[in-house]
């Protein structure tokens, strides 16, 4: 478990690292998270491993317990909001009404065009082409 | 030391009651959700931040003291968003072959989720500081509080707002996605990741791996896609 909290957080550390030095506005986890996936492809590749077997190992076991309780991460920064509620103040009602609207329509939206470009270049290219 | 009142003090001022108490409030959340079969208003970050924001109101300790020991957990959320790569490899197949449908629905998903939150909100009457605080909602707290504030916002207003919307698309996700009678895992997770992030994420990790994974993509790709939208969008208005 060590090894893959090493793994995860070099990661994380490379990702940071990347993003400041080239002032990328993406966070710096999410490098590492392209950097690890990279790395693991990289490496099935040379020691011959099946990357479909990777939960089985001592990163993959790491991962699942990560992400099977990724809410709690969350929690206490959401704690520190429920203290600054107050800053919302007189827009309550517009602010609701924004964040529900606005989450309902962004859903249907991008669930909708992706089935739809799905559709369309399913047709576009035959069944069983794929490698 | 036999004086409780004593007992209190030490605890209260110490890391380890506010870290324990944190995985204990979220053990019974999640205890909550199982039982509930995870239905989606049963949510378990939304039980666990209620709980623990009640417990600080009522023993009236300051944040400050709370997040000491809280931020053993708060800090694995970087980790914990390199370790998407996992099922990312595993499913890496069904991620290449969904490309084009997810490049387009992250463009099209990016800009609605701006301009639809910032014209409800102008609708209402709101003004521009309040606007430009809550653009970036959809994104990661991090990325959407730093847009905020270079354009003029409240990043506290919008770290509220970008949690508030974390838990609506994880409540409205499932009941919505049934409601269509959408079926493809990958779309419904793409969705709930672009709208709610992490918070989204960790409620499609929950239904589903593969809807997890495409959650976690759409959290990455739409918090770059924003920070480029967003300034964009708050110089036409």
């Amino acid at each position: 478990m060590i090894r893959a909290l090493a793994l995860l957080l070099a990661c994380q550390l490379a990702g940071e690292i990347f993003a400041r030095a080239l002032g990328l506005p993406i966070p710096g986890p999410v490098i590492g998270l392209a950097l690890l996936a990279i790395g693991v492809l990289i490496h099935a590749r040379v020691t011959g491993a099946d990357p479909s077997k990777i939960e089985s190992t001592e990163l993959g076991r790491t991962a699942g317990a990560l992400l099977g309780s990724l809410g709690l991460l969350f929690v206490p920064a959401g704690v520190g909001v429920v203290q600054q509620l107050p800053v919302v103040g007189a827009y309550g009602l517009a602010l609701a009404a924004a964040l529900i609207g606005s989450t309902v329509l962004t859903l249907i939206v991008t669930v909708y065009v992706f089935l739809f470009v799905k559709r369309l270049t399913g047709k576009a290219s035959p069944r069983g082409d794929a490698p | 030391m036999s004086n409780p009142f004593a007992v209190w003090v030490y605890l209260s001022a110490s890391p380890l009651l506010w870290l324990t108490l944190t995985l204990i409030v979220w053990l019974f959340a999640d205890f909550l959700a199982r039982a509930a079969n995870r239905h989606p208003l049963v949510n378990p970050v939304l039980i666990s931040i209620a709980l623990m924001g009640g417990i600080l109101v009522a023993t009236g300790a300051p944040y400050q003291k709370y997040f000491e020991g809280a931020q053993f957990v708060h800090f694995l959320l970087g980790p914990a968003t390199v370790a998407i790569a996992v099922p990312l490899v595993r499913h890496r197949a069904l991620v290449m072959a969904n490309l084009l449908p997810m490049a387009a629905a992250l463009i099209s998903g990016a800009i609605v989720a701006c301009v639809s939150a910032v014209a409800i909100a102008a609708a209402f009457g709101a003004p521009r500081q309040v606007l430009v605080s809550i653009a970036p909602k959809s994104v990661t707290a991090g990325i959407a509080m730093a847009v905020s504030e270079n354009l003029g916002g409240v990043p506290a207003l919008t770290a509220v707002l970008v949690i508030t919307t974390g838990i609506l698309g994880a409540v409205i996700v499932t009941p919505l996605m049934n409601a269509l009678r959408i079926k493809d895992f990958a779309a419904r997770g793409f969705a709930v990741g672009l709208a709610s992030h992490g918070i989204g994420t960790a409620r499609a990790f929950a239904v589903d791996e593969v809807a997890g994974t495409f959650a976690g993509i759409a959290m990455g790709l739409n918090g770059l896609a924003t920070s480029l939208i967003v300034p964009l969008l708050m110089r036409w208005t």
